[in-house]
């Protein structure tokens, strides 16, 4: 078996190298001047902005990294004494350290924006970049994005629900294309898009076949920890060859360990589902509090949403590119959307599928859009499903809410009431 | 039916009875958190559709023959909604869906909006709690763009359709122009309103302004003309003598509303000569045009003849200098920029208020208010001393 050392946790190192590419390429736009265009996971349009050869700036990401390498409190601190109250979104307060530190950052030096495009899958987006106009003046963006009106109730091209919304995403892309020639001096090369997208379709089919490959029991990856990795390529290189490419190993790296009965755990216990926002301050213990009884998360609804919904799977038609991004981004954004809101048919599905023993809710402080309604999600959860569930508050940037004795305490009686479950359903 | 009911007052305590009585009696109705009015309209046989929080064309409401409700929360005890939601998030919208859970705001419908993070789930929370349809209006996020006004004009045809469906009956354009102009007089009225206040805040005081406004959400807006109709002549009747005290503008009221002690309490102190209170219900600045297709009128209103708050992004609109236009148009002397517990936007938005206040050199008083508390006397003892520091500067 000599292909089992090299491809096997391969996902995990060249997503992680291709991460650190992501940000030295920022540190040199940053270095030189450049122009750098600030997006949002959730709608980043990234397959649309590299036709112009802008470098995509993430700061959700920028700002989780400040927790995940624990220096967060540094800069909400920041902007807390800038004026921005406890109360509000962290990856906005630590974004705003960063731009008072003129994007000095643990990862190296961010550039400035020259360009914000955002959607409105999460209202903070728009305050946020708010912000940014107010600091530099810089156009920015708001492709509007309508979303699910009620549970259930979706529409789909044909309908005129959809068609109006979908004229008004393509109308808007159409706009944003003319601001971005307008900045970057570039004309629009149709031709680019198609092949950004092609990389795109190359990476939504990749995501949506590694999620599902998780239904493997042991399970091959940890939806948790090992796709954030994934995640992060997701959103840094999408529309790019090298994200693709990405994908492509992932999916074989990932339908080898199924077909090899290779788990992420050696003694997989518990099949867990992950619905919220990862507790950053914590990263790696948070899960430790659930590895150590040999839990696993199978699938998680950041991987939904924090990608921007793409794992649904949609594929352009590379026919009619415009019209066709147009229709995938409101199809898309939509579904990300409908992971926050309207999640529980979704995990449903996922706890029948994917043989789920347990399912840990963790809202957070920073993040009313995620949060506001979980409490809620789960009862109806409950009601449909005999699932054991956990309800753990925290935050994703925040140390001082975050509490790990509580945390621990919570998690230990949740898998003693996993164990007696299983003891009865035995006997 | 429908005309049956618009014809039959649902509120009428405030007849036939002095300037003084008829506003106490309005206040007695604002009060009340069992909302009597709602009651008696579907003792009647109506329908109710509840609205949350901003903005919202209660003209398709109002042209279906059905009641739009504003919710906007209550000072009450979210006793069963609280376990609905997570523990970081404002009050409005516990107590909002507390009158639905306990029924004591039974409706036929109910729709929000995408304002803010927590409110674009409310639909979904709603929804899984209630047997009635509840759904969310997608307002413009990008109201800069030309095609925003076909768009809203679709999502307003949408929202008829959902209408008619709850009340059984067509909305025809002539129904929306009756109701436009039943409004557009509404709007009229509170601008006049608002004009006393502004040149002569001493003739009515800022929570008396705030109930009679407040009304128009709960009462069917043919009574809440009447009303304003009655009322304003004899408020500018008033022998009310000037008192020296500060003209502010109130920031902040935009969603969850400060218990109505606490305007109270501001007004014993200041002049409120502007605010955003409940500025959903005066958000068209002008009339709506009666000679159009009426849904592209409303649409086209919402998006060029309307206000400003910091749950709406309008690049024309930058919310610190429309705050700046504000107090200059009101010839405000300081601000009072407030937000309510755990709002996002309003919280967020208080860093550029008062950056911009403070690069105007116009002082202004932050605070932060929760629709439930009771206690404002460490609020009123600072708001005291900062008003003194103008007065005496």
């Amino acid at each position: 078996m000599p292909q089992t050392p090299t491809i096997v946790g391969r996902g995990n190192r060249d997503g992680a190298a291709l991460f650190q590419r992501w940000f030295t390429e920022l540190n040199h736009t940053a270095a030189s001047g450049g122009q750098a265009a600030y997006v949002f996971v959730m709608g980043s349009l990234a397959e649309l902005l590299r036709v112009f050869d802008l470098p995509i700036v993430m700061p959700e990401i920028n700002s989780l990294q400040t927790a995940v390498r624990r220096v967060a409190h540094e800069y909400l601190d920041q902007a807390e004494d800038y004026g921005y109250s406890p109360d509000i979104c962290g990856y906005v307060k630590a974004d705003v350290g960063v731009q008072l530190r003129h994007g000095e950052h643990p990862m190296g030096r961010i550039p400035l924006p020259s360009l914000a495009v955002l959607t409105n899958a999460c209202n903070t987006y728009i305050k946020w970049a708010e912000i940014w106009e107010r600091m530099y003046h810089i156009p920015i963006f708001t492709l509007d994005v309508p979303g699910t009106r009620a549970c259930g109730k979706q529409t789909w091209p044909g309908e005129p629900d959809f068609e109006n919304d979908r004229a008004y995403v393509l109308a808007q892309v159409k706009e944003l294309i003319t601001v971005c020639e307008r900045l970057t001096g570039k004309k629009f090369d149709i031709d680019r898009l198609r092949e950004t997208l092609q990389h795109a379709n190359v990476m939504s089919r990749g995501w949506r076949r590694v999620l599902e490959l998780n239904e493997s029991r042991p399970s091959v990856f940890n939806a948790l920890t090992d796709g954030t990795i994934y995640l992060g390529v997701s959103n840094g290189f999408r529309g790019t060859y090298e994200g693709a490419k990405y994908f492509n190993d992932l999916v074989e790296e990932m339908e080898f360990k199924a077909a090899q009965g290779i788990g992420t755990m050696t003694d997989e216990k518990y099949r867990l589902v992950f619905v919220g926002v990862p507790c950053y301050p914590i990263f790696r213990r948070f899960n430790e509090l659930f590895s150590e009884w040999g839990g696993t998360f199978v699938s998680s609804t950041y991987l939904w949403f924090a990608a921007g919904g793409v794992a649904q799977g949609y594929e352009y038609d590379l026919r009619r590119p415009l019209e066709s991004f147009a229709e995938g981004v409101l199809i898309y954004v939509r579904n990300a959307m409908d992971s926050m809101f309207y999640q529980e048919q979704a995990l449903a599905q996922v706890i029948d599928r994917f043989y789920v023993d347990g399912v840990v809710y963790h809202p957070i402080k920073s993040c009313r859009t995620v949060s506001t309604g979980l409490a809620d999600s789960r009862r109806a959860l409950m009601a449909s499903r005999d699932i054991a569930s956990l309800f753990i508050e925290s935050d994703m940037m925040d140390r001082r809410v975050v509490s790990e004795a509580q945390l621990k305490n919570r998690a230990d009686a949740f898998f003693e009431g996993l164990a007696s479950r299983r003891v009865a359903a035995a006997r | 039916m429908k005309t049956l009911l618009m014809n039959k007052s649902i509120f009428h305590e405030w007849q036939n009875k002095s300037l003084d009585d008829a506003i106490y009696e309005c206040r007695e109705l604002f009060e009340d958190t069992t909302f009597p009015t709602v009651e008696r309209w579907r003792e009647r046989g109506g329908k109710v559709v509840g609205h949350f929080q901003v903005a919202f064309p209660e003209e398709i409401v109002h042209a279906a023959g059905l009641l739009p409700f504003k919710v906007r929360g209550a000072p009450i005890e979210a006793v069963q909604a609280d376990s609905r939601f997570g523990s970081y998030l404002c009050s409005i919208l516990k107590t909002s869906l507390e009158l639905a859970l306990s029924n004591t705001v039974p409706l036929e419908m109910f729709v929000t909006h995408p304002i803010c993070d927590a409110a674009r789930n409310l639909g979904a929370v709603w929804g899984r709690n209630v047997s009635y349809p509840c759904q969310i209006l997608y307002l413009p996020q990008n109201p800069n763009s030309p095609h925003s006004l076909i768009y809203l004009r679709g999502e307003y045809n949408r929202l008829k359709r959902s209408i008619e469906e709850i009340s059984g009956q067509t909305i025809t354009d002539d129904a929306l122009r009756n109701s436009i102009a039943v409004f557009n007089e509404n709007r009229l009225l509170i601008r006049e309103l608002y004009e006393i206040k502004k040149n002569t805040p001493w003739l009515v005081s800022a929570d008396e302004a705030y109930v009679l406004v407040a009304l128009a959400g709960l009462i069917p807006r043919e009574e809440h003309n009447e009303l304003l109709r009655t009322l304003l002549p004899q408020i500018r009747a008033r022998g009310n003598r000037t008192q020296d005290k500060v003209r502010v503008v109130f920031e902040g009221g935009f969603c969850e509303q400060p218990p109505l002690d606490l305007i109270r309490a501001i007004a014993r102190l200041c002049y409120v000569v502007d605010d955003d209170l409940l500025i959903g219900l005066r958000w068209l600045l002008a009339d709506v045009a009666l000679d159009g297709d009426p849904l592209t009128d409303l649409a086209e209103a919402y998006l060029e003849k309307s206000s400003y708050s910091p749950v709406q992004h309008d690049l024309r609109k930058p919310k610190e200098k429309m705050l700046l236009a504000r107090m200059r148009n009101a010839r405000a002397d300081a601000a009072i920029v407030t937000a309510a517990k755990m709002c996002e936007p309003g919280l967020e938005e208080q860093v550029a208020y008062t950056r911009a206040l403070d690069e105007a050199g116009i002082p202004y008083f932050v605070g932060e208010f929760e629709e439930s508390m009771t206690s404002f006397d460490s609020m009123e003892i600072q708001l005291e001393t900062f008003v003194e520091n103008i007065l005496f500067s």
